[in-house]
């Protein structure tokens, strides 16, 4: 595929075209996923998540500062959410971005969500994925303004940033499951502000009572992003974080179990989306779903009568044949 | 799952007036008409506008200028496009523009200028039909 060639030449705007049709889920993803694939794995990928308004994005610009800094190269995926009722979205994270248009080791991506509900638009890993391949060092993914159980990040980054602010909670919300269980790193943004001391503590109690796991002290920080406090001992808790999962081999033991993740749910999707193409195009298929609207039949039953429609079977197995 | 095509604006101000409240409006309309539109903020160059464009994949971008210089910024948000060879994007321009300008300005290949009053709805017809990507 010219187009792969060409993002692996180093072209950007090839790698935004490909971006493009993960995106659109496009028949060609397969071919083009497989072309990649042996140019991945030397990108680390690191995960900013939290509730909305915590700073994720100014964070994500200050810290690219840093890694440039270094003279390692950013590629950035900013996720924001779809409207359930629109479809549309307003993309929003680049504008804090501006320092970093011009900056040619620097590439950034939103993303809607469109239908995805864990936080990260399905399209991220595969996005993730081109970065890597086009030969960005470092991965930033933005997730959008997350609640307590989006935890979708998890599966695409190597390294997870759970960003709160002050007002975040108490003691009670900080023994809570889902959010709070997944960093590898807390950062209390916003750190002028009350309270961000006593969050941190909080956080470190919880910490001590529970801790994730015995090679690796989760750390609790603070920052400033707009005053560009914080933002330094961020990045070395990143690489201290990296180096810990290196050494222990975790490195490759979690890749291994996003790349299963990830099979099982791009296995999920597409049959999802084989079946109600094949449902939508069958006529008395269409009528046992009105039926269910309705209420006349029970979802169950009838949703056995269509994984074992011989029908559906039948023109699957003919359509597979057309398609080869 | 083939997605159904999405239609993605870059929603950009261009040069030094401070006035994005068009911008604003039209960034939330758009929304409301099933569109992703990135919104860059206040005083961007023309180079920031085409690279983020290149980055983002939009099929349009939409130029918003009140300061009077749209006649210098607007063109050189084309050439600078097509010096990197993108071709294929719906360019778009509104705010305070002259009506002597606007043939001008289309002339230097800017495709369509939308004036103050212009419906929302209007100008999410114009892209639906225009976009020239498939």
């Amino acid at each position: 595929m010219e187009l792969v060639d060409s993002m692996l030449a180093g072209n950007e705007q090839s790698l935004a075209r490909l971006i493009t049709l993960v995106e659109r889920e496009a028949f060609e993803v397969p071919e083009i996923m497989s072309r990649i694939y042996p140019s991945l794995g030397k990108a680390y990928s690191v995960g900013f998540t939290g509730p909305p308004g915590g700073g994720k994005s100014s964070l994500v610009d200050r810290l690219t500062a840093v890694i440039r800094g270094k003279g390692f190269s950013v590629g950035i995926i900013a996720c924001d959410p779809s409207s359930p009722f629109s479809g549309g979205a307003v993309l929003g994270d680049r504008i804090r971005m501006q320092q970093h248009y011009l900056d040619k080791g620097v590439f950034i991506r939103s993303l809607a969500t469109r239908d995805s509900r864990g936080g990260l638009s399905r399209a991220a890993r595969g996005a993730l994925k081109l970065m890597d391949a086009f030969g960005k060092d470092f991965v930033l993914v933005e997730t959008v303004g997350v609640g307590q159980t989006e935890l979708d990040i998890v599966d695409a980054a190597d390294t997870t940033v759970v960003v709160l602010v002050p007002e975040a909670g108490d003691a009670i919300q900080t023994m809570k499951a889902g959010l709070l269980e997944i960093a590898d790193i807390f950062v209390v943004n916003k750190a002028d502000r009350e309270g961000a001391d006593s969050l941190v503590s909080e956080l470190e109690k919880m910490l001590h009572q529970s801790p994730k796991q015995e090679w690796w002290d989760v750390p609790a920080m603070t920052t400033q992003a707009v005053n560009d406090i914080g933002t330094e001992e961020l990045y070395q808790n990143i690489v201290s974080h990296r180096e810990a999962l290196e050494q222990t081999g975790r490195l490759a033991l979690h890749r291994q179990r996003q790349r299963k993740g990830e099979f099982i749910q791009t296995i999920q999707h597409r049959l999802m989306a084989r079946i109600m193409k094949l449902v939508e195009t069958d006529g008395s298929m269409m009528a046992s779903l009105e039926d269910v609207e309705k209420g006349k039949t029970d979802p169950y039953s009838a949703s056995m009568e269509i994984l074992t429609n011989k029908t559906l079977l039948h023109n699957w197995l003919a359509e597979l044949e057309r398609e080869n | 799952m083939a997605e159904e095509k999405k239609i993605r604006v870059l929603m950009a101000k261009p040069g030094l007036d401070g006035h994005d409240r068009g911008a604003r409006v039209l960034t939330l309309g758009l929304r409301d008409e099933g569109m992703e539109v990135i919104y860059t903020g206040l005083r961007q160059s023309p180079e920031m506008i085409v690279q983020a464009a290149v980055q983002e994949d939009v099929d349009v971008v939409g130029l918003s200028c009140l300061s009077g210089a749209h006649k210098t910024l607007f063109p050189s948000v084309v050439e600078q496009l097509k010096s990197k060879g993108v071709e294929d994007v719906l360019i778009v321009g509104g705010g305070i523009i002259p009506k002597e300008d606007i043939s001008f300005l289309k002339e230097k290949g800017i495709n369509a200028i939308f004036g103050p009053g212009t419906s929302i709805k209007e100008i999410a017809n114009y892209l639906k039909e225009n976009v020239k990507r498939s």
